[in-house]
């Protein structure tokens, strides 16, 4: 599914990620734990691709395609998914409006058809009942005036509807109370499955009680430099990454 | 940034070929001399068999013209205009006039065909939810100098409406031209003005009675198709008491390397009770990268609301010209009358824009809104100027004005220029203003999801123009939110 080898990566010239492996297969969630300053959400705009994150070396490939090669757009319709630490305001655009052209789009690519206004307000009522999210969040303006937590779940609505084979979900829970965690992972975990992966990147450990990893990977200094099961979260939670930063 | 050099890149390569209307027609056309003097004003008056009272007016408007001199004042450049070296009168020969659709030269029905314009009396909106009679619009076609084609006159005219060219209104409506004409734009109003009273040759022309609902959206398009020439159309529409009327116009032009005049003339006249809704998408050929060719679209529209709780409301969006000079504006004379301006203007590449709007508040409790967004992309130039006035008879007078302004790129620029003029106390005036950017983050945010930097960028332009685009009918909304990508197609790198 996603194959990292020995990834840098720099911003204005200052290196951040220092050399990443990771291999996610098919139908496995993988966490990424760290301190502030680790290079966290760099390595999700990196595989993202977002402008300004330089890659300076190594690779990743994503369902054995050269995913640095490629346009964010094009990595978005080949199923990768980035759910934003900051979701981004987009004013006067409504929600309902900005999901089907982003779902339309990735549709197009794959060759599919596309779906009329009736035919995705019906699939996006479904999916909203699931999240338990009211539906007048269709009508407002993208991520306008929502709160902390509405942004979230709107991010994990977004998800939910353009179904992708890799969903990042880059510190989702911060600033969450623990109903809208549920709600977050729930989501996350309903599309667990064999064609799902996951990468949760996270500052606590708090969050992977409801979205339960298959590994857990302690990324310090733009390297990973510890892995193991969900218990090493838990590890981490009760000693904090002193040891691992002074490594 | 590398992303600079490619947005002017993409730019240049995608500018000529996105300009879709810009064919011309190959058709045998009766011209005037090249130049301008008295014998062309008497040579056009003559063409349009008009009456002597005409002709005079006419002259009168020449006169003032020639004492006056080309305004300077806008946020605008450009080279002196020889005012010599066009022809003032062009249209295409026809053996005799077109009783009706049938007898118009099938070469011009190709034309607005292939621009698609609806001259063919059929419903033009299929799939409409309920049955019923589906809704229409009757055009008025003005190719060149002349009105070529209208359309659903007789099922107007059912109901009393008079639409049809103005040449044709001056030989049968007569007293209702000579009434209305230069009521609300006088001749010597302004430099352009002034020139177009002189050597103004065809425009539409509405009257809707008394208590009338006009049953369809009337629309006139305008082509400037020949070489050399200006177009100098003229468009008078009267809504009588408790009428009303929407109106809709549209405009394109070939792609030609020359700078072409169009300076048009819109008087509106609301008596007691009347609506007119005036809606336009102007999409003149707006040059090329380099800014070579276009239009100069230096045009004067102006309403009064002369009855008491009348009501006129400007539509427009604005994305062709090279350099656009226009003000709708509303003199709020009858009590409680509303006047309302909603305005998307689009510059890129090296257009340049200057417009917005006059509430000339005179009445009592009139009401003026003021929404107008700018985005400026390329090198454009993207100007709103405003000016709101409170007489001192308008207690209780009201207006908002908001203006918001979207930067595409580093090298366009916005400017607002609000004028505010209270002399009543009571009045109450409200001004908005924002500047942004398509942030770097909103793009990134919409491709992650799948849609492409263009679509990205029309997603934003379009949430930005929200508030201006849902006031335009719905037919006109759909092009407009069209023409609002095709217009900054590759403004981003």
């Amino acid at each position: 599914m996603l194959d990292i080898r020995n990834l840098t990566a720099e911003i204005d010239g200052k290196q951040i990620l220092r050399g990443i492996d990771l291999e996610i297969r098919p139908g496995e969630v993988h966490a990424i734990m760290g301190p502030n300053g680790s290079g966290k959400s760099t390595l999700s705009y990196v595989l993202a691709g977002r402008e300004g994150y330089e890659v300076t070396g190594g690779s990743a490939e994503f369902d054995g395609k050269d995913l640095l090669a490629m346009e964010p757009e094009e990595r978005a319709a080949l199923g990768l998914f980035l759910a934003f630490q900051y979701p981004v305001e987009l004013p006067g655009v409504g929600n309902a409006n900005f999901l089907r052209t982003a779902l339309n789009a990735q549709r197009r690519v794959r060759g599919e058809l596309e779906l009329d206004a009736m035919q995705f307000l019906k699939l996006a009522r479904a999916r909203m009942k699931d999240l338990s999210m009211p539906e007048d969040m269709l009508k407002r303006g993208v991520n306008v005036g929502f709160s902390g937590g509405e942004k979230k779940r709107n991010e994990v609505l977004q998800m939910a509807l353009l179904q992708p084979k890799l969903a990042i979900l880059d510190e989702t829970d911060s600033g969450l109370d623990i109903d809208a965690l549920r709600i977050v992972a729930d989501g996350v975990n309903a599309l667990r499955g064999p064609g799902f992966s996951a990468l949760v990147i996270t500052h606590y450990q708090r969050l992977l009680n409801y979205i339960v990893p298959d590994r857990v990977h302690v990324l310090v200094k733009g390297r990973i430099v510890r892995s193991g099961g969900p218990e090493l979260a838990e590890e981490l939670e009760a000693s904090g990454y002193a040891g691992d930063l002074a490594a | 940034m590398p992303a600079v050099t490619e947005t002017i890149d993409t730019v240049q390569s995608v500018t000529e070929s996105q300009y879709k209307w810009g064919f011309s027609t190959d058709i045998e056309m009766d011209m005037a001399p090249k130049g301008l003097n008295e014998d062309i004003v008497r040579f056009i008056s003559a063409k349009k068999n008009e009456p002597q009272w005409l002709l005079d007016w006419r002259l009168r408007a020449f006169a003032a013209w020639q004492a006056m001199e080309e305004p300077r004042w806008a946020m605008v450049s450009f080279p002196p205009i020889d005012y010599q070296d066009a022809y003032y009168y062009a249209a295409p020969k026809q053996k005799v006039a077109p009783k009706s659709l049938d007898e118009v030269d099938p070469e011009l029905l190709r034309t607005y065909e292939k621009l698609g314009i609806p001259l063919k009396e059929q419903a033009v909106l299929a799939g409409v939810e309920g049955a019923g009679e589906s809704p229409a619009i009757a055009v008025d076609a003005v190719f060149d100098s002349v009105s070529v084609a209208t359309t659903f006159k007789d099922r107007l005219e059912k109901e009393g409406i008079i639409f049809c060219p103005i040449s044709e209104a001056v030989q049968n409506h007569p007293e209702l031209v000579q009434r209305y004409l230069g009521t609300v734009v006088p001749q010597s109003d302004n430099y352009f003005a002034a020139l177009n009273s002189a050597v103004f040759t065809d425009g539409s022309f509405v009257y809707i009675p008394k208590g009338v609902r006009c049953p369809m959206e009337l629309s006139t398009y305008f082509r400037i198709n020949a070489k050399s020439t200006g177009q100098f159309e003229r468009t008078l529409i009267i809504a009588d008491e408790r009428s009303q009327v929407s109106y809709l116009e549209g405009c394109t032009a070939p792609m030609r390397d020359e700078n072409q005049l169009h300076a048009a003339v819109v008087e509106l006249v609301a008596l007691e009770d009347a609506t007119i809704k005036y809606s336009t998408v102007q999409n003149w050929y707006p040059g090329d990268a380099e800014g070579r060719g276009g239009i100069y679209n230096f045009v004067t529209k102006r309403a009064a609301c002369r009855g008491a709780r009348s009501k006129v409301s400007w539509t427009q969006v604005e994305t062709g010209s090279a350099i656009t000079w226009k003000y709708p504006s509303c003199i709020l004379q009858g009590e409680d009358s509303v006047g309302e301006f909603y305005s998307v203007a689009i510059t890129n590449n090296r257009q340049q824009a200057d417009t917005g709007t006059k509430m000339i508040h005179l009445g009592a409790r009139t009401k003026s809104t003021i929404v107008s967004k700018g985005i400026s992309a390329g090198r454009g130039q993207n100007t709103y100027r405003g000016l709101v006035r409170i007489g001192p008879k308008a207690s209780g007078a009201r207006n908002f004005t908001q203006c918001d302004s979207l930067l595409i790129g580093d090298q366009c620029g916005a400017h607002t220029v609000p004028y505010i003029e209270n002399r009543n106390m009571t009045a109450k005036v409200e001004h908005e203003a924002t500047t942004s950017r398509i942030a770097e983050d909103q793009l990134f945010y919409c491709r992650q999801r799948g849609l492409t930097q263009e679509e990205a960028v029309g997603l934003i332009v379009n949430g930005f123009c929200r508030e201006v685009l849902k006031e335009l009918p719905m037919e006109f909304a759909v092009e407009a939110q069209k023409l609002l990508q095709i217009s900054l197609e590759g403004s981003v790198g």
